[in-house]
């Protein structure tokens, strides 16, 4: 039996702390208090004081209550039988089913070897053409949404994950509202999927320490599929809620601040999570999709400029559109030139005339007079948005690429699109001059 | 002096250890804290009283207050010797196929392997002779490593004069099989063997003199040769905000740069990205020698959810290698993505010790630290005679993509060039995206300085002018200068561009790109005949169209010179 100690030293924010010895860095403890027992986690230990990380907060604990120190890490089951349930940040059952806690293993466990990663080859089809021309996702990326709140973000989350073909999809959500997590529950039953997805949950009237659980536990699962060989489409939404229970515990541990608040390290810290996607060398495959929703719609704050810096490009969703400036994937170029000849320069073409369609866009809204390059630029901008970027438009890669050339040769003659002769050759529609 | 000293583990902070010592520290000494059968490299970064903090390059879960810790007095160091090249390494130089081989997907805590194979064979000639005075750094013989003469050296930790008194006869050996043996006149003797230990955090310096670097370093990138080169021996950084194609860029000059030995230091970034190289390089050729490129590489790959300690010393293991293989007369290039994780790895130690911070949190030391890793860099006098080199490149990914940020500002103070990213020439796809007007370079181009200077011009007047026309509209604009800017767009199009991706314009040999050059001048010195601004945008774009063509075609084909004539051709029918 391991020993109980009664003596709090310090309460401040959700941080406790206690005199004890032989206690592990990390390790976790149960605090009893008249409001029932919580878990916490040992975040710092100078000499015989140990500070915990209260996963309920500290609310309600008194100096005289109970500490008992487990001798262990937050662990997490990796069962199958968590397919179809629903969990707390902390793995307790949210469903008032039966608690599972067999098959444990350690959260935030060793990073990947490099040596074992394989190049990322599948491309994941979502029909939607801002992704599968433009942006190819691809099986084993990390990618958020960058968005903010009011857009359809997690519809569009729900959205690829359904369309992805993948063996399991854990759902990791963070200060999540109960509709949207009603609304992912629905979508999943709706589909058929629901037997196959594991939820890991925090709303946002629960302790903001959970929050922080929620990325660990759901990809410790996802790690423990993947090596069984499963495919595994990670959801995080929205890790802007861990980024700000990250800083909020930072400030409780009186951290020196490097960027509006947000602790130094916060890169390494959404890296750490992010990194665990993977395609295993000989085993399955971890993908993230996860949601960034952008403070004050500043794609400098810093929770989305680390993300950029972490994750494998992200979709930028403004306006109820994937916007083609700021949206980035990455590993497209994995994946486009085994699609078809075309792909890339589709892709790089109605990119670059679409800038130039924005810029004219401006020129025209200061008054100037169009010249007839400016008309064809309006002329192809407002066809671009409204055939292609649209997000009501499902339709595979191949005819997305053909409405491409469509789109291209309605507005413009060969020469001006500056694609290399060849191409033009094969690809350029006959009836077009 | 104790052959072990000891401690205890008296506080846990992350990855910071405080730790009550018995006798005595030495900073920046090699410590291990045992768990359990688990032995965790950490390293002394500040010793107070008593009691010394020490960064623990391994995850500290389950460690306790109370346990022990041991003290190697030895700094934190790598091996050097053959062997080196094709390695992959993490930043505290353990190899990490041999890891994987051991550990399987997993990096295991406190596993250690040797850097280098040590039973393995390497044909030794000698090229000392017995009598020979020698000091640090002088070469006792040599073995072939692919294609290059890895030279066997009096270690550079050897102080003063000796005399060679014993060398080995041509033959096989494994690197810590003795060579040589010297003694000194105190009497004292030193066995050679083909290995040797160096601390990382400082430099070598077995050289006559650091020499001025003057000579370019290709790396078949248009607009750096041209316009932002880079010298062998020099340094050069690559600031931009994310997505700007800093690795894409990098990984361009791992591969085409012409240097004998490439460092990719992989530093706090994405695990795929390096994936890509460890599993591209071994099957990519590089033309110069006709061996593949991992040939000539060495990979150092300290990944963004690997330990940040480790990945503040994995840019220190980097340059220690460059600075070795630039020993044996190579000229080594060490590309370092991203240097601002280094720099985090820094603030976050920084943080933990409670040290007052400087902006944004890092440690007001941090331009130090900064200058005097690109301090390693340069071309050097070998005392035997001949140059070796090594050339620092490193990104730097501000914050928010602001280039006012310490990282940034500390690096541009330093370095010889600065190739920084614009998000506005990303975004519209304009590859590589440095920025053409921001950018500099104190190194000489492989272009002539008037023609150099003719392009910059064009360049300027032409973002003057457009900017201007977004004022007065183009209605308002005069023939010429529509005319400027449609060539300066021109310029941008065929010859800043390039695509990375395509097996012939990705790469520009400086003869290809001096002849092509020519021709891009002679377009933007022609004075055209157009008059109308419709006509005079088509005419350009024709022949943006025939240079995008050209860039594609190899340069000994006749299909080269059919697209000059038709360009020349074209030339002559609008002026
Ligand atoms: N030269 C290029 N040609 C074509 N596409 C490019 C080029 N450079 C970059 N890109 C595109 O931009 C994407 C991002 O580039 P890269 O990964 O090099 O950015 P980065 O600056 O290193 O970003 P981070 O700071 O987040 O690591 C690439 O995946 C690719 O799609
Ligand atoms: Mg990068």
């Amino acid at each position: 039996m391991r020993k109980v100690y009664h003596r709090i030293l310090q309460i401040a924010g959700n941080v406790i702390t206690v005199e004890a010895d032989n206690v592990g860095y990390n390790d976790l403890a149960e605090v009893t208090s008249s409001r029932g027992t919580s878990l916490a986690q040992v975040i710092r230990l100078e000499d015989e004081v140990v500070s915990l990380q209260v996963f309920a907060g500290s609310r309600g604990i008194s100096t005289g209550d109970e500490v008992r120190f487990l001798g262990h890490p937050m662990r997490v089951s990796t069962s199958e039988n968590l397919l179809g349930r629903l969990f707390t940040g902390g793995g307790l059952p949210r469903d008032n089913r039966a608690p599972i806690d067999y098959d444990l293993v350690d959260i935030a466990g060793p990073s990947v070897n490099p040596a074992k990663r394989i190049i990322p080859r599948n491309m994941i089809r979502t029909g939607i053409p801002m992704i599968d021309v433009f942006n190819s996702l691809v099986e084993s990326q990390k990618l958020p949404i960058f968005s903010v709140a009011g857009e359809p973000y997690n519809q569009l989350l729900a959205r690829i994950a359904m369309q992805a073909e993948v063996d399991v999809i854990v759902l990791g959500g963070m200060g999540l509202k109960h509709d949207d997590y009603l609304f992912f529950r629905n979508t999943l039953d709706e589909q058929g999927a629901l037997s196959r997805t594991v939820m890991f949950t925090h709303t946002a009237s629960d302790p903001v320490v959970e929050c922080l659980l929620v990325p660990d536990m759901a990809l410790a699962v996802a790690e423990a599929y993947a090596l069984e060989n499963k495919r595994v489409l990670v959801l995080l939404t929205d890790m802007s809620n861990y980024a700000d229970a990250l800083k909020e515990i930072a400030i409780t541990m009186e951290q020196i601040p490097s960027n509006r608040g947000y602790p130094g390290d916060l890169y390494s810290k959404l890296a750490a999570r992010y990194e665990k996607a993977v395609d295993f060398d000989s085993a399955g495959s971890i993908t993230i999709l996860a949601v960034t929703t952008m403070p004050g719609d500043d794609l400098t704050h810093p929770i989305p400029d680390n993300t950029g810096y972490i994750t494998e490009g992200q979709f930028y969703l403004r306006n109820g559109r994937i916007e083609p400036f700021g949206s980035l994937s990455r590993l497209k170029q994995q994946v486009n030139d085994k699609t078809r000849d075309d792909h890339r320069v589709i892709m790089d073409t109605m990119i670059r005339l679409y800038a130039d369609f924005k810029e004219t866009l401006e020129k025209q809204s200061m008054g100037f007079q169009m010249s007839a390059w400016d008309d064809k630029l309006l002329a192809y901008g407002i066809e671009f948005e409204s055939k292609m970027m649209d997000l009501s438009v499902n339709i595979p890669l191949e005819e997305a690429l053909d409405l491409g050339w469509k789109i291209l040769s309605d507005n413009f003659d060969k020469m001006e699109t500056g694609i290399k002769t060849d191409l033009l050759e094969k690809f350029w529609p006959k009836d077009k001059k | 002096m104790l052959d072990s000293n000891k401690g205890k583990i008296v506080g846990i902070n992350g990855n910071l250890l405080t730790v009550e010592f018995e006798t005595y520290v030495t900073q920046n000494e090699v410590a291990y804290a045992i768990a359990g059968d688990e032995r965790l490299k950490c390293e002394v970064i500040r010793v107070r009283g008593q009691r010394a903090d020490l960064q623990v390059f391994e995850d500290t879960v389950g460690l306790q207050v109370g346990n022990d810790v041991e003290f190697t007095d030895e700094l934190l160091s790598v091996e050097l010797g053959p062997g080196l090249l094709t390695m992959v390494f993490d930043g505290l130089q353990n190899p990490l196929n041999e890891l994987a081989e051991q550990s399987g997907f997993f990096l295991k805590r406190g596993l250690y392997l040797p850097a280098l194979d040590y039973e393995k064979k390497w044909e030794f000639t000698p090229s000392a002779k017995v009598g020979d005075n020698l000091s640090a750094g002088d070469t006792v013989g040599s073995v072939p490593e692919g294609i290059f003469e890895h030279r066997i050296m009096v270690p550079f930790s050897l102080k003063g004069q000796w005399e060679l008194t014993e060398i080995v006869e041509k033959g096989d050996y494994k690197i810590s099989d003795t060579v040589a043996k010297v003694a000194n006149n105190k009497g004292e003797t030193q066995d050679i063997s083909m290995v040797q230990l160096w601390p990382v955090k400082v430099p070598i310096t077995c050289y006559k003199e650091k020499l001025l670097p003057t000579k370019p370093l290709i790396t078949q990138q248009r607009i750096i040769d041209t316009f932002f080169p880079v010298a062998v021996g020099g340094t050069f950084c690559v600031p931009g905000p994310f997505g700007a194609g800093k690795t894409v860029l990098q990984h361009a000059l791992s591969q085409y740069a012409e240097a004998d030995i490439v460092i990719v230091a992989a530093c706090g970034e994405r695990a795929g990205e390096v994936v890509e190289i460890l599993r591209e390089f071994p099957h990519l050729e590089d033309p110069r020698t006709g061996k593949t490129l991992m040939d000539r590489s060495i990979i150092i790959c300290n990944t963004s959810s690997m330990p940040v300690a480790a990945r503040e010393a994995s840019v220190y293991t980097a340059v220690t290698l460059a600075e070795y293989y630039r020993q044996m007369g190579l000229n080594c290039l060490l590309l370092a993505d991203s240097t601002s994780r280094w720099a985090q790895a820094m603030r976050e130690m920084s943080g933990r010790l409670e040290e007052i911070p400087g902006e944004e949190g890092f440690p007001a030391y941090l331009e130090s630290l900064i200058a005097g890793f690109y301090e390693r860099a340069g071309i050097v006098e070998l005392n035997g005679g001949g140059t070796g080199s090594v050339t620092i490149g490193g990104t730097v990914s501000p914050a928010g993509g602001n280039f006012e940020e310490p990282v940034t500002q500390g690096t541009l103070k330093v370095v010889g060039a600065f190739h920084g990213l614009s998000r506005e020439r990303s975004n519209a796809r304009r590859f590589p995206a440095i920025h053409p007007l921001d950018s500099w370079s104190h190194y000489t181009s492989i272009i002539e300085s008037e023609k150099l200077e003719t392009a910059r011009a064009c360049l300027r007047r032409g973002t003057e002018v457009n900017q201007m026309m977004k004022v007065v509209g183009e209605e308002g604009t005069h023939i010429d200068d529509f005319m400027i800017y449609q060539k300066s767009e021109f310029l941008d199009y065929v010859y800043l561009q390039q695509n990375t991706f395509d097996n012939v314009d990705g790469s520009t040999e400086e003869e290809r790109q001096v002849y092509v050059f020519d021709k891009v001048i002679k377009i933007l010195n022609t004075k055209f005949k157009q008059k109308d601004k419709d006509e005079a945008r088509r005419l350009i774009q024709e022949f943006r169209q025939l240079f995008i063509d050209w860039n594609y075609v190899e340069m000994d084909t006749s299909e080269f010179k059919s697209f000059e004539e038709t360009i020349d051709k074209k030339i002559a029918a609008n002026v």
